[in-house]
C-alpha cells in the first residue's frame, strides 16, 4: 500500500464528518482561549461582593461566584489554563516517549526489555494517581502540572512507539538504510519517526483530551494552578459548596471541560480508523 | 466476569489437566509480577523522601521548631540513613505494617482495611455497571453498523469518555439526590448493612459505571466489527446457521478476547476515578484517604496508599491475565 501518512489522514478527515465537527469544535475552544482578554465582559479576578452567587442573567450569563467574581469571563480565562496544560503535556509526553519507545522496539534484546519494565512500572498507576504523587512532591504550578501530567503520559506515549517501531522495523527501507550503512540514530529520526508520527499524532489528539481531563481532575482536588488564577477544576470545587442553591457554578465550567474534550475526542475518533483502537488505555 | 452477561463456560472446551495448569500458570505470573512490584514500591518510597526539607517537616509545616522536627524523625525512624529506613521498610511491608500516619500516629494498615471496602466497593460495582451495559450495546452498534442505533450509540459513548468522572458525579447528584432525593447526597453508608451499603453506592456507583460503559461498548465494538469480518463468521454463515447462533457461538465469544485483556486497562481508570468519586460523594475509602494525606502533607500516608492502589492495579491484571487463559483456549502456558 504506498500511500503517504498524509493522504490517509485527507481521507479520513473527509469520509468522517464528526472528526471535521471535532476540529471545528477544537478550533473554537482553542480561538477563545487566544482571544479571552479581549472577549471577556469583566476581570476574571476582580471581586463585586454585590453580586456574590448571582443567578445567570445578561449582565452575567454564567452568574457569579463566592467572591463576586463573573463566571462567564472566569470560564473564557479558564480555556487557557486547559488548553496550554493539555497541550504541552503531551509535547513533553512526545519528546520523552518516542525516543525511548523506538529505541527499545528498534533496539530489542535487554535494551527493550528495560523499556518495557519501565513501561510496566509507571503503566501500574492510573494516571490521576501518578500526577497526584508528583504535584504533592513538587508543590503547585502551571509547569509542574504539566511535568506531572507529561510525566505519567510518558509510558503510553513509549508503548506506542514502541509497537509501531516494531511493525516497521522489519520493512525493506529500513533494512535498506541499514544495508547502506546508515547508523541507528539517524535511521530512527530520517526513516523511523516520520514512519510513525502519523499514528502517534492520531493518539495524541486522543492524549490531549486526557490530559485536559486530568488537569481538570487535579486542580479540582485543589492541586492545579495557584488561585486566583481561573481554571475549570477549581471552579467546580468552589460551587460544590453551593450546589443545592447555586448549582450554575459547577454546571458550567463542566460543561466548558466536557465540551473541549468532547471536540477532541471527536477528532481521534474520526482518525482512529488509521489506528489500533486497542490502544487507548 | 464471563458469567455475569454472557454465560460462556459451557463452551470452554475444558480438559482435566486445565486447572492445573492454569494455577500454574497464575503462579509464574505472580512470581513475574513481583519484581515489578518491588520496583513500585522503590519508586514510591524514595519519591517520597525528595520532598523538599523531608516528610517530617512538610508534616509539621515551616513554623515547626527544631527540635519537635527532630523528635517527629527519630519517632518515625527518619533520622536514620536512607538505606536503612528502606531496607526497614521492606520488611515492614512484607509483614503488612505500612508505618504510622505522621498527623495522626496511628497505624496506617488499620486505616487502609477501614477505608479499603468502600472503594472496591465503587471499583466493583462500576465496572459491572460497565460490563452489564457496555458490551450489549457494543454488540448492537456492531450489528447496527451505520445505522440510526450505532450513531445513537457511538455519540453517547464519546460523550461518555469526554465525560469527567466528577463532572458526571455532580450531574448525577444534583438530579437524583438534591433535586429528586432519590439518593442520599453524601457518605459511605453502614458497611455490615447491605441496604444501607447498596443504597449509599448506587450512585457512585452509576457514576462509574457510565463511563465504563461508554469505554467497554466502544472495545466491544470494535473488536465484534473485526471479528464479523473473519473467515470462520463467514463459514459459519454460509453452512446456514442461524444468524443468533453465528453472532453467540462464533463471533461473541471471539471478540470477548481482546475486551477481557483490557479491562485489567479499565480497572486502572476506574480505579483512578474513584479518587475523584469519592470526594465527590464523601465516600470514606482509599482516594479520600489519598487526597486528604496530600492536604495533611502526610507523606507516609501518601506512600501507603499509592503501594495499596498499584498493588491492586497488579491484582486485577493479574486476575485479567488469567480470564484471558481461561475463555481462550489458544494461549499457551510457558
Amino acid at each position: 500500500m504506498p500511500i503517504s501518512q498524509k493522504e490517509i489522514l485527507i481521507k479520513t478527515f473527509k469520509s468522517n464528518k464528526t472528526s471535521v465537527v471535532g476540529l471545528l469544535m477544537a478550533f473554537g475552544v482553542v480561538t477563545i482561549a487566544l482571544i479571552a482578554p479581549w472577549i471577556s465582559p469583566y476581570d476574571p479576578i476582580a471581586q463585586d461582593m454585590n453580586i456574590q452567587h448571582a443567578p445567570p442573567s445578561w449582565a452575567h450569563p454564567f452568574g457569579a461566584d463566592s467572591y463576586g467574581r463573573d463566571q462567564f469571563s472566569r470560564i473564557l480565562w479558564g480555556s487557557r489554563v486547559s488548553l496550554v496544560v493539555g497541550i504541552l503535556s503531551v509535547l513533553f509526553a512526545m519528546a520523552a516517549g518516542i525516543p525511548l519507545g523506538m529505541v527499545g522496539g528498534y533496539k530489542g534484546g535487554r535494551i527493550d526489555n528495560l523499556v518495557l519494565r519501565f513501561i510496566d512500572i509507571f503503566m501500574s498507576f492510573p494516571i490521576v494517581i501518578l500526577g497526584l504523587l508528583v504535584l504533592a512532591i513538587m508543590g503547585p504550578g502551571l509547569i509542574k502540572i504539566v511535568i506531572a501530567i507529561g510525566v505519567a503520559l510518558t509510558p503510553r506515549i513509549a508503548r506506542l512507539a514502541r509497537g509501531s517501531t516494531l511493525s516497521i522495523k522489519g520493512k525493506e527501507y529500513i533494512e535498506a538504510a541499514r544495508a547502506v550503512g546508515q547508523n541507528d540514530g539517524k535511521i530512527l529520526f530520517v526513516h523511523v519517526l516520520p514512519n510513525i508520527f502519523g499514528e502517534i499524532l492520531v493518539m495524541g489528539t486522543l492524549w490531549v483530551a486526557t490530559a485536559i481531563i486530568v488537569e481538570a481532575s487535579l486542580s479540582f482536588i485543589g492541586l492545579g494552578v495557584r488561585p486566583p488564577t481561573p481554571s475549570w477544576g477549581a471552579m467546580i470545587r468552589d460551587g460544590l459548596d453551593q450546589l443545592t442553591n447555586a448549582p450554575w457554578l459547577s454546571l458550567f465550567p463542566g460543561l466548558a471541560i466536557f465540551t473541549s474534550v468532547f471536540s477532541f475526542n471527536l477528532i481521534a475518533d474520526g482518525l482512529r480508523d488509521i489506528s489500533d483502537p486497542k490502544l487507548r488505555g | 466476569m464471563s458469567n455475569g452477561a454472557l454465560d460462556l463456560s459451557d463452551q470452554v472446551p475444558r480438559n482435566d489437566f486445565k486447572e492445573e495448569v492454569v494455577i500454574k500458570y497464575a503462579i509464574r505470573r505472580m512470581i513475574f509480577v513481583l519484581p515489578t512490584l518491588w520496583a513500585v514500591v522503590t519508586f514510591v518510597f524514595f519519591l517520597i523522601r525528595i520532598v523538599p526539607g523531608g516528610p517530617a517537616v512538610a508534616a509539621l509545616g515551616s513554623y515547626a521548631t527544631e527540635e519537635s522536627i527532630r523528635a517527629l524523625e527519630k519517632q518515625m525512624g527518619l533520622d536514620e540513613p536512607i538505606l536503612v529506613q528502606y531496607g526497614k521498610f521492606l520488611m515492614n511491608l512484607c509483614q503488612g505494617n505500612l508505618g504510622k500516619s505522621l498527623i495522626t500516629n496511628k497505624p496506617i494498615s488499620q486505616e487502609i482495611a477501614r477505608a479499603l471496602p468502600y472503594t472496591l466497593d465503587l471499583a466493583i460495582g462500576g465496572m459491572i455497571i460497565g460490563i452489564l451495559f457496555g458490551i450489549p450495546t457494543g454488540i448492537i452498534t456492531a450489528l447496527r453498523r451505520n445505522r440510526p442505533p450505532d450513531y445513537i450509540g457511538r455519540i453517547l459513548s464519546l460523550v461518555g469518555i469526554s465525560m469527567p468522572e466528577f463532572y458526571l458525579g455532580i450531574l448525577l447528584m444534583y438530579l437524583l439526590a438534591i433535586k429528586l432525593h432519590l439518593f442520599p447526597v453524601l457518605g459511605g453508608g453502614d458497611l455490615s448493612h447491605l441496604s444501607s451499603r447498596l443504597y449509599h453506592l448506587f450512585l457512585p456507583a452509576l457514576t462509574l459505571g457510565i463511563i465504563m460503559t461508554a469505554f467497554i461498548s466502544r472495545m466491544v465494538r470494535s473488536s465484534m466489527l473485526n471479528v464479523l469480518r473473519e473467515d470462520y463468521v463467514r463459514t459459519a454463515k454460509a453452512k446456514g446457521l442461524h444468524e443468533r447462533a453465528v453472532i453467540y457461538k462464533h463471533a461473541l465469544r471471539n471478540a470477548l478476547i481482546p475486551t477481557v485483556t483490557v479491562i485489567g486497562i479499565y480497572m486502572s481508570i476506574l480505579m483512578g476515578g474513584s479518587v475523584l468519586t469519592e470526594i465527590i460523594f464523601s465516600r470514606p475509602g482509599l482516594g479520600k484517604m489519598m487526597v486528604f494525606a496530600v492536604k495533611d502533607r502526610d507523606y507516609i500516608a501518601l506512600q501507603s496508599v499509592i503501594i495499596i492502589f498499584s498493588a491492586f492495579v497488579f491484582l486485577f491484571n493479574l486476575i485479567t491475565d488469567l480470564l484471558y487463559s481461561i475463555i481462550d483456549p489458544r494461549i499457551e502456558y510457558h
